[in-house]
């Protein structure tokens, strides 16, 4: 093999080197990624293939590592708001409002009920794009690209109310310390309202199209199973873990804003192959639609944020004519706001399983230590151990179903 | 909660003695300390003994503490989850200033492998008996470990973000 292929000193070479057929044919390495349309995000795996089976994997990641841990430690805590929308882009709101939570019970601060189910309406409709997305992608991966573009709008919708919401659509920074930063229009209300009616016909659709479809089956059945045990080992959460048949869902677990006002269930899969991974999304969505209802209904009135002058910037009329004000807004934004020393683990029921922030604090202004926990970066490592032996096509679905956010992933 | 935290800190103080101290309720998870030694079969006892049972690896994490004794330079913090029961906890280890090392438990737990490899990758601390011990978010010709205290993230000439400015006391956190 070329020396511009694979460095001798390869762990690969020696594997080549030693199963090497009379015939002269030999194992060979294929080079997938870092930029491969079908990884959908910036991976890099170098598999060894015995023709078109893979024997093994060496996944490379940090493609796109940004140093937020280093970030976190010179930001006051409102500003660190921003870089958690940047690790989940495709539920940036439930990064947002995890940290918020975070930061809540590091100050321990009540939320209004009001935020609080405000929070749980958004956090549900981001899950809803999360699993839109990985699910229409993978349909995408084999070969249905009908489905994707049917329920991709819905994302678009979504983004429209986060738009309403906060006025940004991919990177929202939704809220603040204390709730949101106003309350929704009645235009979000109604985009919501418009959502509702007009997404689950389309889901359903979407259903139709894939679950009893016999190409979809067969590419997807018994494609990357997992059994419980080895995904708990692996350290899987969400619902990558559930579709191996284990219903851990944080938001049941340790309910935080206000879940356990709220009726659903958790959707378990079996055997924690790709086909179950796609039912146990599809089963979610409904279970987020449900929950965002039962929000809407129950939705009390009253303030959406904390009566909380030393971390919620006061209303802009007031910081011009009133000098206590001002002094707040001053303070606030300089990140001078009081902080107690402590240590603190929040975990949240992101897109991808248990998101969670350990937060030390030592009385500053920044973050001693903050420590994201990643599910995609510690799911992903059995990436190699699940396409073993597989097709390469295979590899590529497998890949796409376990949802895997290179910003997540490399934080 | 069925699994009580005096339990635990009996269960544990009665196989390991001193080396394991500082049991105290954090906030709403129960956290102690374990000597660099022993932490291994620390955890090992808590995933494995039947009536403690923390089965899942929910995090490992380092901090640095340039301000601490020699002794104490360095932490790896363990999160471990009981599902079962519904109980996290946090067991914390502090390593020396030089050629900080721990033990790997890598054995215990298969997800322990790249939390681990970025525990080494951001501040250098070793992790004995890991079998691929690499950098896996920076490159590999870096050289130094960019979340030790002293790497620097701005122009260190800054003063516009000193605490003292604003009258603010810092408490030295061990």
């Amino acid at each position: 093999m070329s020396e511009l292929l694979l460095p001798p000193e390869h762990r690969y070479a020696k594997i080549i080197e030693e199963t090497r057929n009379s015939d002269g044919s030999e194992l060979t390495i294929l080079n997938l990624g870092p930029t491969h349309p079908a990884t959908h995000g910036i991976f890099q795996n170098i598999l060894l293939m015995d023709g078109e089976r893979i024997i093994d994997a060496e996944p490379t990641i940090g493609y796109i590592h940004r140093a937020f841990e280093k970030i976190a430690e010179n930001r006051p805590f409102y500003q660190i708001n921003v870089l958690t929308d940047r690790m989940n882009y495709c539920s940036s709101p439930i990064n947002n409002m995890a940290w918020w939570m975070t930061v809540e019970k590091l100050l321990k601060i009540e939320v209004p009920k009001r935020a609080q189910y405000l929070r749980v309406i958004v956090m549900e409709l981001a899950r809803i794009t999360d699993h839109l997305i990985c699910n229409s992608i993978l349909g995408v991966d084999t070969g249905a690209y009908t489905g994707f573009l049917y329920v991709f709008q819905f994302r678009e919708k979504v983004y429209e109310i986060y738009e309403e919401i906060c006025g940004a659509r991919l990177t929202t920074n939704m809220g603040r310390i204390g709730g949101f930063e106003r309350d929704w229009s009645e235009e979000a209300f109604r985009k919501l309202d418009v959502f509702l009616t007009d997404f689950p016909v389309a889901w359903k659709e979407f259903e139709n199209l894939f679950e009893r479809n016999r190409i979809f089956i067969d590419r997807t059945v018994n494609v990357g199973p997992l059994t419980a045990e080895s995904a708990m080992d692996y350290g899987f959460t969400g619902p990558n873990l559930r579709a191996a048949g284990i219903d851990y869902d944080v938001r049941k677990a340790q309910p935080y804003s206000s879940y356990e006002d709220f009726e659903f269930d958790v959707p378990v899969g079996k055997s924690g192959d790709t086909y179950d991974r796609f039912c146990v999304r599809n089963a979610e969505v409904w279970e987020s639609l449900k929950i965002i209802r039962q929000a809407l209904d129950k939705l009390p009135e009253g303030p959406i944020h904390a009566d909380v002058p030393d971390y919620y910037l006061p209303p802009k009329e007031e910081v011009y004519n009133n000098m206590e004000a001002l002094i707040y807004h001053f303070k606030i934004v300089m990140g001078e706001v009081p902080v107690p020393v402590d240590e603190i683990y929040h975990a949240v029921e992101g897109g991808n399983g248990e998101l969670g922030f350990y937060l030390i604090t030592d009385g500053s202004r920044t973050p001693y230590r903050l420590h994201f926990r990643r599910p995609c970066f510690i799911y992903y490592q059995a990436y190699p151990e699940m396409i073993k032996g597989s097709m390469l096509s295979d590899a590529i679905v497998i890949l796409s179903s376990l949802n895997v956010i290179a910003g997540e992933l490399d934080a | 909660m069925a699994l009580e935290t005096t339990y635990i800190q009996e269960k544990l103080s009665q196989k390991f003695g001193s080396n394991v101290l500082n049991f105290e309720m954090k906030r709403d998870i129960f956290s102690l300390e374990a000597t660099s030694e022993t932490v291994h079969e620390v955890i090992q006892t808590l995933k494995e003994d039947e009536s403690l049972n923390f089965h899942f690896l929910t995090d490992v994490c380092g901090i640095h503490f340039p301000d601490n004794d020699e002794n104490h330079q360095f932490a790896v913090v363990y999160h471990l989850h009981n599902w079962i029961e519904n109980m996290r906890i946090r067991v914390t280890t502090f390593l020396k200033g030089e050629n900080p090392e721990v033990s790997s438990i890598i054995d215990l737990f298969t997800s322990a492998n790249w939390m681990e490899r970025e525990t080494w990758d951001f501040y250098g601390i070793n992790f004995i008996g890991h079998p691929q011990l690499k950098r896996i978010l920076n490159m590999d010709e870096m050289v130094s470990f960019p979340m030790r205290k002293e790497f620097p993230l701005e122009d260190s000439g800054r003063t516009d973000k000193d605490d003292r400015f604003f009258g603010r006391t810092i408490k030295q956190i061990k």
